[in-house]
């Protein structure tokens, strides 16, 4: 079997304004959402309590909400989880009042209205874990963003560095733009798959830059554009195989994980998604824009060059 | 060309079996069982208690699979639930025949079926999260301010005792939050008490001033002397939360310090989480204190004066009020054991107390003294005291054994009796976080975490073998060594697996499959290009290495960062995705090559590979593969 029947090089880079001004938009778009609406944080980072109950038959959120506010909580929150049967009730953090204390009160007040209520999970999470948790969310991202930086710009040039990142953050934008837009839960495990992304998406630029970086040793007659569209094709199917294949996993986690993994794949899906796209429009157009030359990668490698006993050019210079 | 020497076969096949090996314990599951280990410090769990429970267990008549002797504890495995509980009640009567003193803890547990060789060779199954097997998960926050006050004030107190002793005269030592001042009259006298600071509070550093007429000497605790004080606190809390949790009979709870100031406890398999949360949020630090008797505190005491100075007023049980010195006699470090009772004489219930010897010492010094005085026992929970009992101390009390009787109902004296033996806290907590998992929902959870990898990894599989034929085979190969590997490495570190963890096993096998499909586009980008079939293989897999290799670097940085900055869900997806990236470069490309240079290496005139369709776009023709 073979997807691909490509003749000639796809001329990526003639589309690369239009294609940039389409993702600049979508960036934007995405940075508007999480301003005007913010994201829907978990409660692991807001701090409060979380119960999930589960009845016997399909629940009647409504019912539930109007025996939680009776009991006098101000901002509570009721969702149906997973199933029918299975209610997700938030609290807000009070002050001089126990988790153990709120989640007791409610799980009695539930029980008095329907006695097949019972408890799956509770979770409290004081306030000052919440922002620590924030805290450390944003240094893990400023890590990977400064190490991946530092790794691209010693394994290949600066240019390459800055593209690749600005790449992904797009990516790790757009993730959250999603989840800001659509007020889903953004919960840690989410925090991972974002993370896991940056890596997974730099991953995909990086095997298109090792490309580019071969083909300029390779190809001493093409110009800076006709390298990247030959790179980008002759590594376009692999770039859909292998994303076709982690989607295939993210699926399965999709449609198999149930509840509790739902917004962690779903996040991974986006992130896979928009990573391919990324990778090639973005991060190969900005390399493009900062004017990567042949000099750039050649200088640094001449000493391996030497080396390489399987390059008909060793040695040659132009 | 595309031949490995021996010595890489051995290497793949020693991790083939090792993995194997390690990765086998987690296909036994797990069997019902009691778990007996020791509930107090002097009672040893050996061969002779092992005796014990077989002879139990046969008396009752209940057909055991194992019964073995595991370290500090007895695992019992039994072949289903019912026979768990009954042997759980025929092992408790003939170990435990008095229930209100147990010397052992038996619990309820479950235990990895594998067989003996296995666990012979250090081969145990992946530790199952909470979020995987259901419990309670509880953060408690140290509040180290109290236990630097506290520390604060018994300095205070150690003071003025020193202060006396050398007859050195002040004019009043207060404690003001961490800091005490010592007021003199002259500076003769400062200075003299200034060298009993540096000779017996080396603990203190000292500031002179001077208000008004006074002199004034402030000390402060030292900042390493601080650190030390905050350390000790935390591992006495850690201790008494152990005596806890065993009061409690949980198998297996994991009590962990976390930072400076942080203690996380698990209890995998509590369902009783309002009972497990009584016990361990009872913040309680026990003091005892003497009733001031004073004319004034009396009038304080009916609410009509001031509470004099160097005295405190608490309140209690009843609601009336006492006051109290500020100065502790003793506290709950000095308790080695409580027990509920009843007076012989008056049949009042009781709590008796055991001292250690610095305790028994102070008490019969303080005791000899105030015959006919009160003596107040004070529970401080919050931060906030209540008196539990004020008895009038009716003779010296030598030999460390003490009697508290008075005013108690039996449950009180049996609660009392709990919260004192369970030890005291050197500071109160506060949980800060909590999560609680029904049994089912971990069921549950284990089940949805297994169907993901599966059905990921079917499909991952079938696509591979039909795109890229026998290829894909080796691949889809490398790919379920990669899984044995990554099971094996996580049970041999003993990793704890969780659902994050689960998800990051189905990511990781997604992204390890870009290696081989890197691996053979290039072969077949080199086969369009004319390359012969073996050195097509060879080039291949070389010009792809450096890929792989920068590829899964950059995502390895992104799963350090994860495991440094993550807590709890991130840091179990993270140690699996990191893990994960290691093995899947070992299987993805050492693995995989071993496999085709098995397949393909000794052919000397190979002509052509069975990697799927190689189409050219020069003729438009396609190269029919085989």
């Amino acid at each position: 079997m073979e997807f691909f029947r490509i003749k000639r090089d796809i001329p990526f880079m003639r589309h690369a304004l239009v294609f940039n001004a389409v993702s600049l938009v979508t960036f934007l778009a995405a940075v508007f959402f999480l301003f005007s609406r913010g994201l829907h944080l978990s409660v692991e980072f807001t701090g409060g309590t979380l119960l999930e109950v589960t009845y016997a038959q399909p629940a009647d959120v409504a019912v539930v909400r109007d025996t939680v506010a009776k009991l006098g909580f101000a901002d509570v929150q009721v969702q149906n989880y997973g199933t029918a049967r299975d209610v997700l009730i938030r609290l807000p953090a009070q002050k001089g009042v126990s988790s153990a204390q709120q989640s007791a009160q409610v799980m009695t007040a539930l029980k008095a209205v329907d006695a097949s209520a019972s408890m799956r999970r509770t979770e409290f999470v004081g306030p000052q874990v919440g922002d620590e948790l924030a805290a450390d969310g944003l240094k893990a991202l400023a890590f990977v963003v400064v190490g991946i930086m530092i790794y691209l710009a010693i394994r290949f040039e600066w240019k390459f560095a800055v593209a690749a990142i600005i790449a992904n953050l797009h990516d790790v934008i757009i993730i959250m733009g999603f989840f800001a837009f659509f007020q889903w839960e953004f919960s840690l495990p989410v925090l991972a798959a974002v993370l896991a992304v940056l890596g997974y998406s730099v991953n995909e630029s990086v095997v298109i830059f090792d490309r580019i970086r071969e083909n300029f040793r390779r190809y001493r007659k093409m110009n800076t554009v006709e390298i990247i569209n030959n790179a980008i094709t002759s590594t376009i199917s692999r770039t859909i195989i292998t994303h076709g294949s982690t989607q295939m996993m993210v699926l399965s986690m999709l449609l198999f994980g149930g509840a509790t993994l739902h917004y962690f794949a779903l996040a991974l899906t986006i992130g896979i998604l928009f990573g391919i796209y990324s990778s090639v429009f973005v991060a190969a157009s900005i390399a493009m824009w900062l004017g990567i030359q042949r000099e750039d990668l050649v200088k640094g490698t001449v000493v391996k060059k030497d080396t390489d006993p399987n390059d008909p050019n060793a040695g040659a210079t132009v | 060309m595309n031949r490995y020497p021996v010595w890489k076969y051995v290497i793949i096949v020693i991790a083939l079996v090792v993995g194997g090996l390690y990765a086998l314990p987690n296909f036994f599951g797990e069997s019902p069982a009691v778990q007996v280990s020791a509930a107090k410090t002097l009672v040893k769990v050996d061969t002779n208690t092992l005796a014990q429970v077989e002879a139990a267990l046969k008396a009752a008549g209940i057909t055991v699979d194992q019964v073995v002797l595991d370290g500090t504890s007895i695992k019992v495995r039994l072949n289903d639930t019912d026979a768990q509980l009954k042997a759980k009640d025929a092992i408790q009567k003939a170990l435990l025949p008095d229930p209100s003193n147990p010397a052992y803890v038996v619990a309820l547990n479950l235990v990895s079926r594998s067989p003996a060789w296995l666990t012979g060779l250090h081969a145990a199954p992946m530790y199952l999260g909470l979020d995987l097997r259901g419990g309670v998960h509880f953060m408690l926050q140290v509040d180290m301010q109290a236990a630097l006050s506290k520390r604060a004030e018994s300095l205070s107190g150690d003071l003025r005792t020193s202060l006396r002793e050398k007859n050195i005269r002040h004019s009043g030592i207060n404690r003001e939050g961490q800091t005490i001042e010592v007021k003199f009259r002259d500076a003769a006298t400062r200075t003299q008490a200034q060298a009993v600071f540096q000779d017996q509070f080396t603990d203190l550093q000292t500031a002179e001033s001077a208000d008004g007429v006074d002199f004034k000497l402030t000390a402060s605790i030292k900042p390493d002397a601080a650190r030390r004080i905050q350390d000790q606190a935390l591992k006495q809390n850690i201790t008494t939360l152990h005596n806890r949790i065993n009061e409690l009979g949980v198998a297996e709870p994991v009590i962990q310090q976390q930072g400076l100031d942080r203690i996380v406890v698990q209890l995998p398999g509590v369902q009783d989480t309002a009972k497990a949360k009584d016990i361990l949020g009872r913040t309680a630090t026990l003091e005892v204190r003497m009733v001031d008797e004073s004319a004034e505190a009396r009038g304080a005491e009916a609410g009509t004066g001031m509470v004099p100075f160097g005295s405190e007023r608490y309140l209690e049980r009843s609601g009336q009020p006492v006051i109290v010195k500020k100065q502790v006699i003793l506290t709950g470090e000095n308790l080695t054991d409580a027990q509920p009772g009843f007076d012989g004489q008056t049949q009042e219930p009781t709590v008796n107390l055991n001292l250690d010897a610095k305790g028994t010492r102070i008490f019969r010094d303080v005791t000899r003294e105030n015959v006919g005085k009160r003596m107040a026992i004070l529970l401080f929970e919050k931060g906030k005291g209540e008196v539990v009992t004020a008895p009038v101390i009716r003779t010296e009390i030598g030999g460390g054994r003490v009697q508290i009787s008075g005013r108690m109902t039996t449950m009180e004296a049996n609660d009392t009796a709990l919260l004192l033996r369970a030890g005291s806290l050197a500071a109160p907590m506060e949980i800060i976080e909590e999560t609680t998992i029904g049994p089912s929902l971990g069921a549950e959870n284990i089940a949805k975490g297994f169907h993901s990898v599966a059905w990921g990894f079917l499909a991952v599989a079938v696509f591979m073998c039909i795109y890229y034929m026998l290829f894909g085979v080796f691949s889809s190969i490398a790919l379920a060594f990669n899984l044995l590997l990554l099971v094996a490495l996580l049970s041999m570190l003993q990793a704890t697996l969780t659902l994050p963890g689960m998800a990051a096993m189905a990511l990781v096998l997604g992204m390890a499959i870009d290696s081989n499909v890197l691996i053979n586009e290039r072969i077949r980008e080199e086969l369009r290009n004319g390359a012969s079939p073996q050195a097509a293989i060879h080039t291949g897999y070389d010009r792809a290495w450096a890929t792989i290799f920068d590829s899964n670097i950059t995502t390895l940085i992104a799963g350090l960062a994860l495991l440094a900055f993550g807590s709890g869900p991130v840091r179990g997806f993270a140690v699996v995705h990191c893990l994960g990236i290691m093995t899947s470069m070992f299987s993805g490309v050492f693995f995989s090559r071993g496999l085709v240079n098995l397949w393909y290496g000794r052919k000397n005139r190979l002509k052509s590979v069975s990697i799927g369709t190689i189409w050219r776009p020069e003729s438009g023709a396609t190269i029919k593969a085989e």
